[in-house]
């Protein structure tokens, strides 16, 4: 039974559910009739499909997103299959097809497929569509206090692109020949001559370079221009800095890319040679191109985009986390100054260390040193943000629910990574680790128990806001322990891999290898087990989340209560569980007036003061501006 | 009853006129015609001018690049500062394209460095 | 709210026409410069593999003398008339001149079709030649840097036919809007003929 609040509403103090009711008529009231009716009119498919409003928008992102997650780590799990007891028959491996899978046994090209698939569909379909596309279209406007994005028909276009691009790279997998194979990071020559799946890939990632294109530049338009009155650049959440810097970099940092990808397809399709050296052979006949081509130029290139892609990956999740612990320890960030300082030198170094991923391709000591050199400086911000999300705990009332757990384990989780990837940025040691699993543990643990995690956090955080229900709690943590339990499983065996110099894309996981045997054979099946533990945690995290969504839909949600459950203090909170389509999020557009963690200020009535009240003074009424100003109005 | 919510002043209107500024001022944009004019007769005549230097002089190959890309950029300035508007232009877009230039100075030098190390130059 | 907005469903968005105070820009200026960046670093990466693939080929042959010369240089004078005739579009469209404003549209979707045509003259001439893209890499550079050139020029060519036909209704609602939108594609515009003016001298003369 809810709590029986008294809530103030113009002169008189009532329980909360007369006060909803009061308001919910002063909403009526105070709504454009007319506009109202007609966007009841607008058919299905204008208002939930093919819609201009960046919250449906976020929804489809966000769904599709995390179906991709989903396929990827399903074609993960066959994968480990395969290593763990590689050459065993799988009667599930014959979902894959008979020509891929004989007898239920993954053949070799197949296992190329599925890394090259896995690699690909994470990224690029799935964290960052997700990241971005998701929490980013629909947090960031109401974070900012904006009525909708600065281009709504672009943010459609962006994600209708997006979903185009899916399908392609989905259609590839039908394709006779088999889907890509050359890996995530298509390297010619093999990819130059590697089947039509390939064609497909390179088409797909055009379409979704588009998307991200359009998308980032609708971001940073609607940060600039359609911020509150009053929310300032340093009142911004953590959350839109982030976001801001990450759209940066997909704006300026995909386009080479896409150069790449038009270069690539000129060599498969018009038979050039822009990256095909003179007098390649391809098993015992010669290939006859022009020759004069450079593999290396695709490396530049590729790299110059998928560096600036790895901070994409990361730094909405340090935005989410940042919100969360400001959220559930009921103080300030420490260090927003240094944070927001630190995510745009970090932004900016992210383009200049990009040949750190190329230093076993023959580059001069000078160049390897400049790179060399700019890497081990752009850890600096990466451990500032860090080191600050950590202070933030100090001295705080530290609530332990499901978000706050995903988010405290991101910081050591994130650690992990962070560190490992030094020895890797140094040229040196990089010689003996370099395409080894050690590569592979490192940047796993950034993004899985890394950014995976923040979005899982994001997704507990968030989920009243946009369905008015809360996930199970109890279901949340059994979610919560299993993943981090099995997550470590499978990843931290690989940096002992790495070193004992096994190497990554190897379809037998490294047994065929006599320095690889021993320690592959004692760590594979382990890894593959926590990664089978890690697909069984999920399936609470699906029933609670599917349950939710389900009922949220039907009806079943109490707007009250879950429109700001946990006392959050910025913009998004303050409007409306679920806030209304194509209505422009807030009644009043908010006026902001301090910073975005005003928690625990000295004299205040609550431990928590929103950025649109004026005054500390008076408790905000359930967060929500909306019945205040509304009834304000109405009183006047 | 209260009318549909009041929208703080700082956030203006669409107007259905042109505003009545400065910048639309009809002498200013006639002044702004003679300028565009202008450009236009430097780029016809610096056009004809790289195409000449190139096949009347026999320069060698460095030579030939440097005019070539000097009379280039001049053009380039002239289009991006008139009719791009650029020098009037407000400091916002200005720090965007100066990131750029940063990005794509870095873009092109550094992979050519790397080739021109390993052609041991 | 202004009415023009409900008609169409849609919600108003701030400093879609007047500037805002602080920044000085329009959100669609913002937009389209923004935009422009990313292009910079598109074709940027083509110089740059350009360069590259020349610096490291022990012969490039010159481009004086392989090329067609002469309809390129013509094109580059239809660019830049096409330049100034956008800008003079739009001059026109600040003075409230529709029909003006129209006729230059119209004068500067010509000069691209012209543009077009003579580029499609010129592949013709190279194909006769029995120069592809497939035969050596100064081709395929040719090829694809004015091949993905040629395609922005016509996608410029596409808005231009849009604000012409269905996209002039909207001058006699919100010209300022109209006006703006003129001015943004115009700013696209400029830019490919700015790449042209690089790629030009680099393919044809050096």
């Amino acid at each position: 039974m809810a709590p029986k609040r008294q809530v103030r509403v113009g002169n008189q103090w009532m329980n909360a559910r007369d006060a909803w009711h009061a308001l919910e008529e002063a909403r009526r009231v105070t709504l454009d009739e007319e506009r109202r009716q007609r966007l009841h009119d607008l058919p299905f498919i204008r208002k939930y499909v093919f819609s201009t409003d960046h919250k449906v928008i976020g929804i489809q992102y966000g769904f599709t997103a995390l179906c991709f997650l989903l396929l990827g780590f399903c074609l993960m799990i066959l994968m480990r299959l395969q290593l763990g007891w590689p050459g065993h028959a799988f009667s599930v491996m014959k979902l894959i097809g008979e020509m891929r899978a004989p007898g239920g046994v993954l053949l070799p090209e197949a296992y190329n497929q599925l890394g090259a698939m896995h690699g690909t569909i994470m990224i690029f379909l799935g964290i960052v569509p997700l990241a971005v596309g998701a929490f980013g279209n629909y947090f960031v406007p109401l974070q900012i206090g904006a009525p909708d994005m600065a281009f709504p028909k672009l943010n459609m276009a962006s994600y209708w692109c997006y979903f185009v691009g899916g399908v392609i790279m989905l259609a590839s997998f039908g394709y006779s020949g088999g889907t890509a194979n050359s890996g995530w990071t298509s390297y010619p020559p093999l990819s130059d001559i590697a089947t039509h799946g390939q064609t497909f890939w390179l088409f797909g990632m055009v379409f979704l370079i588009t998307s991200s294109l359009l998308g980032s530049v609708n971001f940073l338009v609607t940060i600039i221009q359609l911020r509150a009155k009053g929310m300032s650049l340093m009142r911004f959440p953590f959350f839109v800095w982030a976001q801001f810097v990450t759209s940066f970099l997909l704006l300026l940092a995909f386009p080479p890319l896409e150069a790449a990808a038009v270069l690539q397809l000129m060599d498969r399709l018009a038979h050039t040679s822009f990256f095909l050296p003179s007098g390649l052979v391809v098993s015992g006949t010669p290939l006859g191109n022009a020759g004069g081509g450079n593999p290396l130029l695709w490396q530049h290139l590729f790299w110059f985009l998928a560096h600036p892609e790895v901070y994409v990956l990361i730094l909405p999740g340090m935005g989410i986390v940042a919100e969360v612990i400001a959220n559930n320890t009921r103080k300030p960030l420490w260090g927003y100054r240094s944070m927001v300082g630190a995510v745009i030198f970090l932004g900016f170094m992210s383009f200049v260390v990009w040949a750190h991923h190329m230093f076993l391709t023959g580059m001069g000591t000078v160049i390897s040193a400049f790179f060399q050199t700019t890497t081990m400086i752009i850890s600096i911000p990466s451990v500032i943000i860090l080191s600050a999300l950590f202070i933030s705990l100090w001295g705080g009332s530290i609530r332990f629910n499901v978000p706050m757990l995903f988010a405290l384990a991101f910081l050591p989780m994130f650690g992990i990574g962070g560190l490992t990837g030094l020895p890797l940025g140094l040229a040196t040691a990089d010689l003996h680790l370099h395409d080894t699993y050690y590569v592979i543990g490192h940047f796993h643990y950034v993004v899985a128990p890394g950014t995976i995690f923040a979005m899982f956090a994001g997704v507990y955080y968030w989920f009243p806001k946009i369905t008015g229900r809360r996930l199970n709690e109890f279901w949340g943590k059994v979610h919560f322990w299993i993943s981090l339990v099995c997550i470590n499983g499978i990843f931290f065996p690989m940096f002992m891999q790495g070193l004992a110099g096994v190497s990554r894309r190897l379809y037998d996981g490294g047994i065929q290898y006599a320095h690889a045997k021993a320690i592959a054979e004692q760590t594979n099946p382990f890894m593959s087990i926590c990664a089978i533990g890690l697909l069984c945690a999920q399936v609470p995290f699906l029933i609670n989340f599917f349950y939710n969504a389900i009922l949220s839909i039907l009806g079943h949600r109490n707007e009250i209560e879950n429109q700001n459950p946990w006392q959050a203090t910025t913009l998004d909170w303050a409007a409306t569980t679920s806030p209304p389509l194509g209505h422009g999020n807030f009644e009043v557009m908010p006026v902001v007036y301090r910073g975005p963690y005003e928690y625990s200020v000295p004299g205040a009535a609550t431990d928590w003061t929103p950025q649109h009240v004026e005054t500390e003074e008076a408790p905000p009424t359930g967060g929500g501006m909306l019945p205040e100003v509304a009834v304000a109005q109405r009183e006047m | 009853m209260s009318e549909h919510a009041a929208v703080p002043d700082e956030v203006p209107e669409a107007h259905h006129e042109a505003p009545h500024d400065a910048h639309n001022d009809p002498e200013h944009i006639k002044r702004e015609v003679r300028v565009y004019l202008l450009v236009f007769c430097s780029l016809a005549v610096l056009t004809g001018a790289t195409v000449a230097a190139r096949f009347w002089f026999d320069l060698p190959m460095g030579y030939a690049i440097a005019v070539a890309l000097t009379i280039a950029c001049i053009k380039g300035f002239l289009v991006a500062g008139f009719f791009m508007h650029l020098l009037s232009e407000k400091k916002l877009i200005y720090s965007v394209l100066a990131l750029t230039v940063i990005f794509f100075a870095f873009l092109v030098w550094l992979p050519i460095h790397d080739i021109l190390d390993k052609m041991g130059k | 709210m202004t009415a023009h907005a409900d008609a169409h469903h849609e919600l108003e968005i701030p400093y879609n026409v007047m500037p805002r105070p602080d920044t000085g820009v329009y959100n669609a200026k913002l937009g389209v410069w923004l935009f422009l960046a990313s292009e910079v670093m598109l074709f940027g990466a083509l110089f740059s593999s350009l360069i590259l693939l020349r610096t490291g080929a022990p012969s490039w042959p010159v481009g004086k003398d392989t090329l067609h010369v002469l309809p390129a240089t013509v094109n580059t004078f239809v660019l830049i008339l096409s330049s100034v005739t956008v800008v003079l579009a739009w001059a026109n469209l600040r003075l409230g001149n529709l029909k003006k404003g129209r006729i230059f549209i119209g004068i500067t979707l010509l000069c691209g079709l012209i543009f077009m045509l003579i580029k499609a003259y010129e592949y013709n001439l190279s194909f006769e030649h029995h120069h592809f893209p497939s035969t050596n890499n100064f081709f395929a550079i040719y090829f694809t840097m004015t091949g993905l050139h040629g395609l922005h020029v016509l996608g410029g060519m596409i808005v231009f036919t849009y604000f012409l036909t269905v996209g002039s209704k909207m001058w006699h609602k919100e010209p300022q809007r109209f006006t703006n939108r003129i001015e943004v594609v115009g700013l696209y515009w400029h830019f490919v003929d700015l790449v042209w003016i690089f790629l030009f001298p680099t393919l044809y003369l050096l």
